[in-house]
């Protein structure tokens, strides 16, 4: 009987994936701020991976950054800080955001 | 706006629709607010509609409602990294008059279904978001704010369906905040492909359509629960895990799906196809135990607001639109009896809920979601192990004689999970779905 070990998955970028998407960016007016810290919990350090856009990123000086541009407004991210309070989490202003062509 | 409405409905998804419609059928006034350019524009599911529900508030949606394909196969995958184990079920009967399941993209469905209700009576403002309630000195629901300038708008009743990430019911404080393992996160792909393609290689002709659902690990580890619906011609593919899932592992939701797309047993499907579209969308997995208040002074909560969601058979969309037609007849009724919309009287509504199988279903499986949290890496990763282990011994023909095999594949499960953890999840798991 012939076993297979796990193989270990390849690194995936999202960005091409959002190419596909339509967005009317609100320039300006980023719709989730990270606040400012010395060196990021760790919920807040998780978003780096699990936001579905990538849109968290961690700079050269240990911070946690946000760029919303290609934010799919799941809120995935809100439900990870809401016990730390790390991020300001707010919708878009109206017709602003994400357009599904298909959803 | 000065005029007062008898009803505001927040968000245009099938909750807030079907309560829209049914109130403006019954004559009231209502308005309905969506924040996103056009009903649908914000608004993921994977998704199939079930005709049952959205009969019951719109009889005759088959003449115009843009529907993909109706199901008549239905296949259930546990998958390892490279084989599945599975179970389907085909039947012509479900080439009927009136088909039970579609496949629809809600993007256009939600369009056509807003159509409907501006044509009940109901006014639909897009571009508009919801900040917050606004309540009498009493603390009575009066209407809402919103981001629009002079944004104040007013009404007897203020009916949320926002959907599960909905900010309203949570600033307001009528509801309490998610948590990360109450609630899973999916992420989706459209995939076009034409048409004859899509028939030819699920074996379909005219409208019918397949839909598989798959759970198990697609690779290093990744567990999740996974998704393919074909479209008349394009096929939906997704796949989620519970959000603590991911904040704990370091899995990333896209890789994950790429992890399913590219699963030996997936590829194939998706050959040649376009992808046209990427999205991602939390679903409310606490059932029966997370279901906040859902009436109050002025106010009540349908749909994935309200996490109505049946997770063990993956029904959301129906319980969103037979919670807000509900929700609808309730104020409608009120509204006719020249009653008010006090806490007292719009109990009503949560006892109709629990007449009706939203409740009744989310009450029998109150026990799933905690079972499934707990054991997620026994359901999701151990067992489709084995079996997929299991079958391959069993089917492979290599000299072995059948008894060595069955006693190798009962060893094989003693070590994968032992004999006590193998009886103590049979147990747990029947006390959980009794």
């Amino acid at each position: 009987m012939t076993t297979t070990e796990p193989v270990s998955a390849p690194v995936v970028k999202v960005e091409g994936k959002l190419y596909t998407n339509r967005y009317l960016v609100d320039a300006g007016h980023p719709h989730i701020k990270v606040k400012p810290h010395d060196k990021p919990s760790k919920a807040l350090l998780s978003l780096t991976h699990t936001c579905p856009a990538g849109c968290y990123s961690l700079n050269d000086k240990g911070h946690v950054e946000i760029a919303v541009d290609g934010c799919l407004e799941c809120g995935t991210c809100r439900v990870v800080c809401a016990a730390t309070g790390d991020i300001e989490w707010s919708y878009p202003r109206g017709g602003f955001g994400v357009l599904f062509k298909f959803g | 706006m000065n005029e007062k409405f008898d009803a505001i409905v927040v968000g245009a998804g099938p909750s807030g629709n079907a309560a829209a419609y049914t109130m403006a059928k019954a004559g009231l006034k209502v308005l309905q607010l969506e924040r996103g350019e056009y009903p649908g524009s914000k608004n993921v599911q994977g998704a199939i509609l079930y005709s049952d529900a959205l009969e019951k508030v719109i009889p005759d949606f088959r003449d115009d409602a843009p529907l993909e394909r109706h199901i008549i196969e239905q296949r259930m995958w546990m998958l390892d990294e490279t084989s599945y184990v599975g179970m389907q079920y085909r039947s012509e009967d479900f080439n009927e008059e009136k088909p039970n399941r579609y496949t629809i993209i809600r993007a256009q469905f939600d369009k056509w279904f807003s159509q409907r209700v501006r044509e009940a009576g109901a006014i639909v403002l897009c571009e508009t978001t919801v900040t917050d309630l606004i309540r009498d000195s009493r603390g009575k629901v009066i209407g809402v704010r919103t981001d629009r300038i002079d944004g104040d708008l007013l009404a007897d009743v203020v009916v949320l369906g926002e959907g599960v990430n909905g900010l309203v019911g949570q600033t307001a404080g009528l509801r309490a905040e998610l948590k990360p393992n109450n609630v899973a996160l999916a992420v989706k792909e459209m995939h076009f492909l034409p048409q004859e393609v899509v028939e030819s290689r699920f074996n379909l002709k005219g409208d019918e359509g397949v839909v598989i659902e798959a759970m198990g690990t697609v690779s290093a580890g990744m567990s999740g629960l996974g998704f393919i619906y074909t479209n008349k011609e394009s096929l939906s593919i997704g796949i989620g895990s519970l959000v603590s899932d991911f904040s704990e592992t370091g899995a990333t939701p896209y890789g994950m799906l790429e992890a399913f797309k590219n699963h030996p047993s997936v590829k194939p499907l998706l050959a040649g196809s376009e992808v046209k579209e990427y999205s991602a969308h939390l679903i409310p997995e606490g059932g029966y135990k997370a279901i906040p208040e859902v009436y109050g002074d002025g106010w009540v909560i349908v749909g994935d607001a309200g996490q109505f969601v049946n997770s063990v058979h993956r029904e959301g969309s129906n319980m969103a639109m037979t919670t807000g037609l509900l929700a609808g007849l309730t104020i409608a009724r009120l509204h006719r009896m020249r009653e008010d919309f006090s806490r007292a009287n719009l109990a009503a509504y949560k006892q109709a809920l629990d007449e009706s199988y939203v409740m009744k279903d989310l009450k029998k499986y109150k026990d799933i979601p905690s079972f499934i949290h707990r054991n997620s890496k026994t359901i999701l990763g151990v067992y489709p192990r084995l079996l997929g282990q299991a079958a391959q011994n069993w089917f492979r023909v290599d000299g072995t004689d059948k008894r060595t095999k069955e006693k190798e594949i009962l060893a094989s499960f003693r070590k994968g999970r032992s004999l006590t953890g193998l009886i103590g999840d049979a147990f747990k798991f029947a006390r959980a779905w009794r």
